[in-house]
């Protein structure tokens, strides 16, 4: 008995009711008629999809900055970096490549200011970031009316000036990954490119916190009293992992635009943060502590659930309740981590 | 007062242990109407806990209770919480202010006690509803003021007041609460080092109250260092020492020598050995410290000069919020510092942790869990941290990537594990898992693993075992006399310092006020702890 | 002369830093007024109007700010209690004053029992209450939908099959408020040529005006600001925090549900979804524009954010079109202006904190460099 209260403790219940429902909806599944292949096809894709942003959550977590509520930032970035591989008409796969190309100096200068802002304020790095996000989103909306883009399927096609709200990705890197070595088993597509993407970029963030600067990162994360005292410029740190998490953002919008079809402008990013936020939680991690597993556990169970309730529960119950579930379940996880008591073993 | 009196105190056989460690033994003490008690001790001789236990804090219950009684008046009392001691007239003024900055004294006077006007929505909605009565308010904390005799305006913010206008405040407030309905008179008044942080003119005032309270009746027990006032206005003067009372006395034809000596003085030595003559002919200096000041809230420095020389093993004693910590802690860039630091005839900068580290300082901080360790990870990266940073150690070169070495990480963990003995189940565990004694000899193998040319080390024996004690002061007599390397050792505990150090400088006032070579008497250094006695020029 | 001259610039510096985000305003309402080219006898009307239908709302994030919980993102909570306040008299068929009157009672337990939850919450997360009331009135929002979207004309009786979606059960996009529309507002309402000035809703405003500034007074109001100032020492001196706290927010919710109705009853429709959404940070955002601070704000604050930020609101779209020749563009701006000042106080009230801690420490330090030397 004592040993499954220490498990429960350990993983919180939160994460492990979400599993379980998980579980609960992939069981029911075939009895409503909901094709098992159909469900996994999906969920993998979704889980594909946003990996990368959900990624994007480890450094900052990892430096002690908290949980990045300012990814539109970094999004904002990759969306400018998108817009401007397709004004300059690139196709394929090197679309995809140049858009990153683009997009990264974009990241870097965003993510340095943003770090030196965050460094300032150390304490309300949350609530700053989120507004952070929200204002950058806010100010973009009025670029996108006035930047002097030209490329005919990305303006409005009526005053030939300003962007549109949603623009097509076909024809310019569209699918470049789900396609890239993609598996068939009967009825069942692995979007293999994309996953592969993703597990390159994580091997990669495992990798980088396991050098002497990533090592250091942590440190910063865990106590930065003892970090200073062991020589470290916590600020530049910081900075740096601030950085990374928003060219991450950046490269995992274009990750999500390239398979889902659409570059969304204006307030699309507005959101985007918090499911970001909630899946890393669901997997397990807490406001000043992540890992890569965290990212795929998180990611996998949060898209689980996105995917599979509107098709279970629509056959079963025939009502959506997936809004609302999706907005408890998000809100709830993140509601939960922020209870946790982060600094009890000071 | 007739001699039949019933005393307004007693304490009779009080002793108490955390957790089997000895605190205080067998205090037995009387305390009359109207006396004034002084309370003299280094850090760590059980005045604190006696207070505590006066007062009938929570901390005392929840770790045992105590033995022995009690007595106010003559009855035997049992505290179940301060509220009870506060009904008996107890009013305790601790060192760290209690105060709200925005309130003006009046409110922070009478917080949570305030005089209230009653009207007809508390009925419905409870008590807390009532309006404040400010008039009654600003009556009631005029009178407390006046009974102190100082000039304190009841309508100022404290975040504008001066420090002693806060300490006033404080003690106003413990008057005024034989105002409210539950409090019964103040009788007995318990000051905790008020005129630690007090000026001189500030200080003399608080003993001009002292004083007039005492006269109107009010028993009060004063706790402070600082000698002289504890002659200039006590009736009665009590020293402890370890937890014992060591003398008690009727304040008459005392000096402040004696008073010193009974402090410190002791007769057994820990670690009695012979004690190396060190020799300083020809030696050079290390490290040079002049005019360093170092802003550490409790232990602010202002002006000290030292010379540090190369292969000694230097102390640096003095009472509590002196200064002494604020050394290590401003050199090796923890708090704000100015000065001139040379280290091995190079100039270095201050407020640069790196810097230092990179010339080969380290640093044991004396907050282990705050500073010294990530208590969340493993011993492995505890210890191979500090040397991986900044001097490139257990790191796997490819190119321009560093990669952790993980096996020679494990290596040198297991190393100072066994020279250390560090009990743990392996290198892989988190150290906030470890007993107090086993973090401080992993926060003492990280600055090994650094192998640095000098170390400071900040009270490296507080709160760890004997058999845990004598390890740590072994290692680092062993560290110097292999590896050759400077010691500061800092430490509140004379004794200590007394059985490994060559020199002793003591800290007073934030300032070096002498150094001694550690074979001279306690007695000496007691009276540099209070600010008394010769500055002697190092040989 | 020069000492008096360099003195004085002091203090405007000092002025202009304490209370930037106002001036900022200020600024941008000077310049945006007359590009807009509205007329000043219009822009007044639209003011008062908007005062009347704002301000209750705003008033009621005072109470928190005092109490050291920052600003109340859960205001949300109470908007949506009196939502559904508003739902049953529709339902019911209550019109006119009765009606708002009945909305009001409905919705204060459903309002002192999510306030309740929400402080309870918030005291689970000391130092971080703006981030967690924030993500609060999501999580709420998800439930709120759960309830009307799905409960409401199911599981709870809906009469009237005006409120109900198509589909049988779930409350519609919108409602349509016309039996209470502009009621409390007409009240006693005072015409001065084309303006109409609705008195009734400004006496409720005073009183709850009159309700805080006694508030203060009260020995739970002292107890608030004791509270709010450092929760260590006030439960040395016996003062219970977490139960103050959340009394707090359980006022700050019910203030904020009677807010809602009275926006409601001018704005006449009801977004059933929408509505609360975007209250909370705009009401947030005026109270920032009007100088307040996370941990400081005064009835002042309240009224000159209202007025400042709906000037910049109402003629934002006009001043962007005529500078620019976009109106979308000016609405835009007014949204990343709303966003920008919230960014902005947040953070400057992080940098004085600091600076302020700063002060100390540096004071001490030349103190005794001076002695020292």
């Amino acid at each position: 008995m004592n040993k499954i209260k220490e498990f429960v403790n350990q993983f919180g219940l939160p994460r492990i009711i979400i599993g379980l429902f998980l579980l609960l909806l992939f069981i029911i599944a075939p009895f409503v008629g909901v094709k098992v292949s159909t469900s996994i096809n999906d969920t993998l894709v979704r889980f594909g999809m946003n990996s990368v942003l959900v990624l994007a959550m480890v450094p900052m977590i990892h430096s002690g900055c908290g949980l990045n509520f300012g990814l539109p930032f970094g999004i904002i970035a990759g969306l400018l970096g998108a817009t401007l591989a397709l004004e300059c008409e690139f196709h394929g796969v090197v679309c995809f490549l140049m858009a990153i190309l683009f997009a990264t100096p974009f990241a870097v200068i965003f993510g340095w200011g943003y770090g030196k802002l965050l460094n300032k304020v150390k304490g309300g790095e949350m609530m700053i970031a989120t507004y952070v996000g929200f204002s950058s989103v806010a100010f973009m909306c009025m670029m996108w009316l006035i930047l002097p883009y030209k490329n005919p399927t990305m303006v409005w096609g009526y005053s030939g000036r300003g962007l549109r709200t949603t623009i097509t990705t076909e024809g310019y890197f569209l699918h470049v990954l789900d396609d890239f070595l993609k598996i068939k088993i009967g009825r069942l597509v692995i979007p293999t490119g994309m996953i592969l993407f993703f597990a390159v970029l994580a091997f990669c963030m495992w990798a980088f916190l396991h050098t002497k600067t990533g090592t250091a990162m942590t440190a910063v994360g865990s106590n930065p009293i003892f970090a200073r005292a062991s020589g470290i410029n916590v600020d530049r740190i910081r900075t740096l992992s601030v950085i990374m998490s928003t060219w991450l953002g950046a490269v995992g919008i274009l990750v999500y635009e390239q398979s889902f079809g659409f570059i969304q402008l204006y307030m699309g990013p507005f959101y985007m943060a918090l499911p970001a936020v909630s899946a890393i939680l669901i997997g397990g991690a807490s406001v000043n502590k992540a890992t890569v597993a965290n990212v795929i556990i998180g990611t996998f169970l949060f898209q689980g659930i996105l995917t599979m309730t509107p098709s279970v529960m629509n056959a079963a119950v025939h009502t959506d309740i997936s809004e609302v579930v999706r907005i408890v379940v998000s809100n709830g996880m993140i509601l939960y981590a922020l209870t946790r008591k982060t600094e009890a073993s000071r | 007062m007739s001699e039949q009196q019933v005393p307004l105190l007693e304490m009779r056989h009080i002793s108490k242990d955390f957790f089997g460690n000895q605190v205080l033994q067998d205090i037995n003490f009387t305390l009359n109407k109207g006396e004034i008690l002084g309370l003299v001790g280094e850090n760590g001789a059980g005045k604190s806990t006696l207070m505590k236990i006066l007062f009938g804090m929570e901390e005392i219950r929840d770790t045992g209770g105590y033995g022995g009684d009690v007595l106010i008046k003559g009855e035997v009392v049992h505290f179940d919480s301060s509220l009870d001691a506060l009904n008996l007239g107890i009013g305790m003024v601790h060192q760290e202010f209690s105060l709200l900055p925005d309130f003006t004294a009046s409110e922070n006077i009478l917080l949570n006690r305030e005089p209230m006007k009653s009207n007809w929505l508390a009925n419905l909605f409870g008590d807390r509803m009532d309006t404040l009565d400010r008039d009654k308010m600003t009556a009631i904390s005029k009178k407390a003021i006046r009974r102190l005799g100082v000039n304190l305006d009841e309508n100022m913010l404290v975040s504008q007041m001066p420090v002693g206008h806060k300490q006033f405040t404080e003690i106003a407030r413990e008057l005024s609460k034989e105002d409210s309905e539950s409090a019964g008179q103040i009788t007995l008044l318990v000051l905790d080092e008020p005129t630690a942080v007090l000026s001189e003119k500030e200080a003399e005032s608080l003993l001009a109250a002292m004083k007039k309270l005492a006269n109107e009746g009010i028993a009060i027990i004063f706790i402070s260092h600082r000698l002289q006032e504890i002659i200039d206005v006590c009736d009665q003067i009590m020293v402890m020492r370890d937890g014992k009372i060591i003398k008690q006395v009727p304040n008459k034809n005392i000096n402040v020598g004696e008073i010193a000596q009974w402090m410190v003085g002791r007769e057994v030595t820990i670690g009695a050995g012979a004690k190396r003559p060190y020799d300083y002919k020809g030696k050079a200096v290390d490290l040079s410290i002049k005019h360093l000041w170092v802003d550490m809230p409790g232990e602010v420095v202002r002006d000290v000069n030292l010379d540090v020389y190369q292969g000694e093993i230097i102390g640096i004693g003095g009472l509590a919020g002196q200064g002494k910590l604020g050394i290590p802690n401003g050199i090796m860039g923890l708090c704000p510092a100015g000065g001139a630091i040379t280290f091995r005839n190079q100039e270095l900068k201050l407020n640069n942790p790196r810097c230092m580290l990179d010339q080969g300082l380290a640093f044991v901080s004396e907050d282990r869990r705050g500073v010294g360790l990530l208590l969340d990870e493993s011993l492995e990266w505890n210890i191979s941290f500090g040397a991986m940073q900044v001097q490139d150690k257990y790191l796997r070169k490819y190119g321009f990537i560093k990669w952790r070495d993980q096996d020679a990480i494990k290596a040198v963990t297991k190393k100072y594990i066994e020279q250390l003995e560090i009990k743990c189940t392996s290198s892989l565990q988190h150290a906030k898992e470890l007993s107090g004694g086993n973090q401080q000899k992993v926060c003492l193998a990280k600055a090994f693993a650094m192998q640095p040319k000098l170390l400071f080390v900040a009270e490296p024996t507080r709160g760890i075992d004997i058999g845990a004690k004598q390890l740590v002061l072994q290692a680092l007599k062993q560290y110097n006399r292999e590896q050759g390397t400077t010691i500061v050792m800092i430490s509140s505990e004379l004794e200590e310092l007394r059985s490994i150090c060559d020199r002793i400088a003591i800290i007073t006032d934030g300032k070096v006020h002498g150094i001694l070579p550690a074979d001279r008497p306690s007695a000496e250094f007691g009276l540099l702890m209070v600010g008394q006695g010769k500055k002697v020029a190092n040989e | 002369m020069k000492q008096q001259q360099k003195s004085s610039f002091k203090k405007f510096l000092r002025f202009l830093s304490d209370n930037t985000v106002t001036v900022l305003f200020v600024i941008i309402c000077a310049v945006s007024i007359p590009l807009s080219g509205y007329s000043l006898t219009y822009l007044v009307s639209e003011i008062i109007v908007r005062m009347a239908r704002d301000s209750f709302l705003i008033v009621s994030l005072l109470i928190p700010i005092m109490a050291g919980m920052g600003l109340n993102f859960g205001m949300t909570l109470g908007a949506m209690a009196a939502e559904i306040g508003l739902i049953c008299i529709c339902d019911w068929g209550v019109v006119g004053i009765p009606g708002i009157v009945l909305a009001a009672i409905i919705s204060t337990p459903i309002s002192i029992l999510l306030g309740w939850w929400c402080g309870k919450i918030l005291n689970l997360a000391k130092g971080r209450e703006m981030v967690t009331s924030y993500i609060i009135g999501f999580f709420m929002n998800g439930i709120y939908q759960l309830v009307v979207l799905y409960c409401f004309g199911g599981i709870i009786p809906v009469r009237s099959s005006k409120l109900v979606l198509p589909r049988g059960y779930g409350i519609r996009n919108t409602v349509n408020l016309s039996g209470i529309r502009l009621k409390l507002d007409n009240l006693l309402a005072i015409r001065i040529g084309t303006i109409s000035i609705p008195i009734g809703t400004f006496l409720i405003i005073a009183a709850l005006c009159l309700f805080v500034l006694w508030f203060k007074k009260t020995k739970l109001g002292q107890d608030m600001r004791a509270v709010g100032q450092d929760m260590e020492v006030s439960r040395a001196a016996g003062i219970k925090v977490e139960h103050t706290r959340i009394i707090s927010i359980i006022i700050s919710t019910v203030l904020a549900g009677y807010g809602m109705i009275i926006y409601l009853q001018s704005m006449g429709t009801l977004n059933t979804y929408n509505s609360h959404t975007q209250v909370g940070m705009f009401s947030i955002a005026a109270l920032l524009v009007g100088g307040a601070s996370v941990s400081k704000a005064n009835i002042r604050n309240v009224f000159l954010g209202v007025i400042l930020f709906h000037l910049m609101f109402i003629v934002s779209p006009m001043a962007g079109k005529n500078l620019i020749g976009e109106a979308q563009l000016g609405e835009y701006f007014r949204v990343f202006v709303s966003y920008g000042v919230i960014t902005l106080s947040l953070v400057l009230y992080e940098l004085r904190k600091k600076r302020e801690l700063g002060d100390e420490g540096a004071a001490l330090a030349a103190g005794q460099k001076e002695e020292g030397k």
